[in-house]
């Protein structure tokens, strides 16, 4: 266990590191130059040369991104080129935010697809079924953005239940949630689904039948915990896909989190914060699998580290 | 004795594949969305860049759909039906060649690394960890704005995030394909690694290909949308599903069909290709079998 965990976390390490090098190699090669960007239309030749030596820019692409490696190791991503604040605390103020709407989509995905799919085993078959299971496809295939102009069109416009957008209370949370949660119901409910059925056809939930238990019993006491736990073992995986969800959401309803710093970011070309969010996005995602593998064989014994 | 004998014979796939309604219904929108996009210069009512002079209310705001125009006109007085049908032609277009250049990209890379184990196979595995580990939305809108985005350069940045998975899939048959016997039999008779490789194990991947093939085509049609929502996908005045969005978003309480319709043509392109993906993989993948 040790073993693993020590060539697991040496293993995640070094590709936070290729993520670095690689971001690092093509912010390098940006036709856009920053430079140009911090000093203005106006700025003469000189103020312009002065500025890239001040933010050395004007070194070799090793030096500076062994320069970068330095930083990292002591947790400076270094300041941002046009706000002149540390990218580190500009993405600590935006990560609450984030972590929030993150939480909020698990919770959002989970109450739809586990209880979708829940449905869906035990009406196997049926009209109800199938429908439940069209649905799922077609959560499956909307695009974020579409979903999340959707809900604020019906939600907040029309029905005016919740407000168009920003952060502050458990209001503004609901629209930005779903939308980030509605694209992974999907995948649960189907995994949901089959797992019930797979685990209603064993042999202990035929023994609680025989022995004469109610149906709500069986479903709810025996097959559930059962069917559920393996697809809770999957959430770390999420986060990967959430990472990728957060930028577009979070235009969308105005969510101050570290996607929308990110979005800013690239628009201006300010590559500290674009270095620091993708690597911040990189360490979630690898942290995420790693939890999923580590908690799955606490789930299921049968399933052996290696 | 023939009536039962006929009934021994499995169905091909294709029949199989034929008999799921909604593998139907996914063949029937590809059908329609495809032949919107090639017939769209004789269908298409206007031509796609022409601003109406009677397309706007005399206050300047978009007309919304009617008789004349069925799906409206847009900030510009242009035809959104018009724009529907040729920004067909950009989805497809991109789907084909991204995901199919993400395709022999994966497929290389999967079939390389579970083929020869040893350094080359590590190597490649652990940078596709890596790349399993990148954001892909944040490195494709990088990726986006280092080029000066193009139908082309689009296509190509979704290839180079979209490879992964097709590479995993691959890597995994290609490597328990590899340690059985009738491979262990073909290099005992003397073929080269190349035949091997590409008359021996290539044919058994196809179906795994075409199904990741078709599920592929989804996703690259959504990233598509979605670069072009953020601006940095396909550049207007070329219409592209995402892009007449990303154009008229700001109106979309107030024209609602400017951001609704081209949603919805997304979602039922992307719907009928996971619609067959997932039919194709239930009838071509014999463990699936006798499953529902």
């Amino acid at each position: 266990m040790a073993a693993y965990l020590i060539r697991r976390l040496l293993v995640s390490a070094l590709i936070l590191l290729g993520v670095s090098f690689i971001t690092f190699v093509l912010l390098y090669v940006l036709p856009a130059d920053p430079v140009r960007q911090i000093a203005g239309r106006s700025a003469t030749a000189e103020t312009v040369e002065n500025i890239r030596r001040e933010l050395g820019l004007d070194r070799p692409f090793l030096i500076q991104y062994g320069r970068y490696l330095a930083g990292l190791v002591q947790g400076d991503l270094g300041r941002s080129y046009l706000q002149k604040t540390e990218v580190a605390e500009l993405i600590a103020s935006r990560l609450p935010a984030t972590l929030l709407l993150m939480l909020g989509a698990i919770a959002a995905e989970l109450a739809l697809g586990l209880t979708l799919g829940i449905v869906a085993a035990l009406k196997r078959g049926t009209m109800l079924d199938q429908t439940l299971m069209m649905t799922s496809f077609v959560t499956v295939s909307a695009p974020q953005f579409v979903v999340g102009l959707l809900l604020l069109y019906v939600f907040a416009v029309k029905l005016g239940w919740f407000p168009i957008g920003g952060y502050g209370s458990f209001a503004h949370l609901v629209l930005p949630a779903l939308t980030l949660g509605i694209l992974g119901s999907g995948w649960y409910s189907r995994m949901m689904r089959s797992s019930m059925i797979e685990v209603l056809r064993a042999d202990y939930v035929r023994t609680a039948r025989a022995k004469g238990l109610g149906r709500a019993r069986v479903v709810l006491g025996h097959a559930l915990p059962n069917a559920i736990l393996p697809i809770i073992a999957m959430i770390g995986i999420d986060i990967g896909i959430f990472m990728g969800g957060i930028v577009v959401v979070e235009s969308v309803f105005g969510w101050p989190g570290i996607g929308q710093l990110a979005w800013q970011a690239i628009q201006r070309v300010d590559i500290p914060i674009i270095m620091g969010v993708t690597l911040v996005s990189a360490f979630a995602i690898v942290l995420g699998n790693l939890l999923a593998d580590l908690v799955a064989p606490l789930i299921d014994p049968r399933i052996k580290l290696k | 004795m023939t009536v039962a004998d006929a009934s021994f014979t499995p169905p091909s796939p294709l029949r199989r594949l034929m008999r799921r309604k909604l593998a139907l219904l996914g063949l029937a929108l590809i059908a329609l969305v495809v032949a919107g996009a090639v017939l769209a210069p004789w269908i298409a009512p206007y031509a796609p860049d022409e601003q109406l002079f009677d397309g706007l209310t005399l206050e300047g705001a978009p007309l919304p759909p009617d008789a004349r125009f069925i799906f409206g006109t847009d900030l510009l007085g242009r035809d959104l039906f018009t724009r529907i049908l040729y920004g067909a032609q950009t989805s497809l277009v991109i789907g084909v060649v991204a995901n199919g250049l993400a395709l022999i990209i994966g497929t290389l890379v999967g079939i390389t690394a579970g083929y020869f184990r040893g350094w080359i196979g590590a190597v490649l595995m652990r940078f596709t960890d890596l790349m399993m580990a990148f954001p892909a939305l944040l490195l494709a809108i990088c990726l986006a704005a280092i080029f000066q985005p193009s139908l082309w350069i689009v296509a190509m940045v979704i290839a180079l995030v979209n490879w992964v998975q097709a590479a995993r899939v691959i890597y995994t048959e290609t490597s328990s394909l590899a340690t059985r016997d009738f491979i262990a039999a073909e290099r005992t008779l003397g073929a080269g690694t190349g035949r091997i490789l590409f008359r021996h194990i290539l044919p058994h991947l196809v179906p795994t290909i075409i199904v990741w093939g078709t599920l592929g085509i989804s996703t690259t049609v959504l990233l598509e949308a979605t670069l072009s929502f953020l601006g940095v996908g396909v550049q207007p005045p070329t219409p592209s599903w995402g892009n007449i969005i990303f154009e008229n978003q700001t109106w979309f309480q107030t024209a609602p069909w400017l951001v609704f319709i081209p949603g919805a043509a997304i979602i039922l392109l992307a719907l009928a290709f996971n619609l067959v993906g997932d039919a194709l993989r239930d009838v071509l993948d014999p463990t699936q079998r006798g499953r529902d």
